[in-house]
């Protein structure tokens, strides 16, 4: 059966790790990374594969670092 | 680094549904992690590209943090003297009233030093678009004391509260411009969930449609965070502006048409 799923792309220089993405994802996808970018933040990252591509983390994103991607897979 | 949990099978560029419009500058944004600045920039430029308005707007930049607006908004912008962006923003009106012209301040800007020309420029219902970001503090100089400070707030200059017998009551400038007769459209939004932040760009494309109509003044005010100026982290002063600045700035529209709206939800939570 064809599901829709969303993956989201991270545009890990420019994050700045507010944490704002967390709080808005229904699905718990986002956690902040382990490690840092160039500037020192720890920055948004994927951590299951539960995305919908709702939108809202990136409509909150201050820095609008992330791009949402939904679409059909079979599985 | 290897990045875990990518689809590539979703992850094509048919598949995109949203990404960062082209209308910012690519350059990262000069704002505090979490700051709303940000997320407003975004809807204006948001809204604008869906008008397709983007090459008829003149945007007029404050002093204050978003003073170098100018710097990641790709449309003609002027920056005026602090406080005067309304005074500016009329002559710019009056010289090309096809174009859509609007301000975008700050409370310090705003609220503080140009209340005149916030109020006249209201009254005399000049037909631009003021957007309005309240964060109750000065952040760009290092988190004083602001008219819109709530009573018992802390901040640099009042480091043990602000008290309202020695420093006066918090100024509610959106409510006191709602009362001229010039002013169309005022509302007040926030920009800390989704849907806030959708709310705020219905807004903003209301407010800047309405200027084709040349009926006054649309006003938003955003309530915003200063996670740097509150000394919390951004997920933090979301949750303190939703406890202690929406009972005193209550969200929603108060003008609506030219007639201010009576609400149950604003007289209640006020």
């Amino acid at each position: 059966m064809a599901k829709i799923k969303g993956d989201i792309l991270v545009n890990v220089e420019r994050c700045k790790g507010c944490e704002v993405c967390i709080a808005a994802c229904p699905s718990s996808t986002i956690a902040m990374s382990k490690e840092v970018n160039g500037k020192g933040y720890h920055f948004a990252m994927k951590v299951n594969n539960d995305c919908t591509g709702c939108m809202n983390c990136a409509i909150v994103c201050p820095d609008g670092v992330i791009t949402v991607y939904r679409g059909k897979i079979s599985e | 680094m290897e990045e875990p949990f990518v689809k590539t099978e979703i992850r094509k560029d048919e598949n995109i549904v949203y990404k960062r419009t082209d209308l910012l500058v690519d350059r990262p944004l000069s704002y505090c992690p979490g700051c709303g600045h940000g997320v407003v920039h975004r809807l204006l430029m948001e809204t604008l590209e869906e008008m397709d308005i983007q090459d008829k707007t003149i945007g007029v930049s404050p002093v204050g943090c978003s003073v170098l607006a100018y710097d990641f908004m790709n449309i003609d912008m002027l920056g005026a003297a602090h406080g005067r962006a309304p005074a500016l923003a009329t002559a710019i009106k009056r010289l090309w009233p096809d174009r859509f012209v609007f301000t975008y301040q700050g409370d310090g800007d705003l609220a503080a030093i140009g209340t005149a020309e916030t109020i006249h420029a209201c009254n005399r219902g000049e037909n631009f678009t003021i957007i309005f970001i309240n964060n109750g503090i000065y952040g760009m100089t290092g988190g004083q004391m602001a008219p819109t400070t709530l009573p018992g707030m802390r901040s640099s200059t009042s480091p043990y509260g602000r008290d309202v017998q020695t420093m006066g009551h918090p100024l509610k400038i959106t409510e006191l411009i709602s009362n001229l007769p010039g002013v169309h459209y005022v509302t007040r939004q926030a920009v800390h969930t989704p849907s806030h932040v959708r709310k705020t760009k219905k807004a903003i494309r209301k407010a800047l449609e309405q200027q084709k109509e040349s009926k006054g003044i649309a006003f938003i005010e955003v309530v915003s965070n200063c996670n740097s100026g509150w000394k919390m982290t951004p997920v933090q002063s979301n949750k303190w502006m939703e406890e202690n600045m929406f009972p005193f700035y209550p969200l929603g529209d108060i003008k609506v048409d030219g007639k201010l709206v009576e609400k149950k939800e604003v007289t209640e939570k006020a």
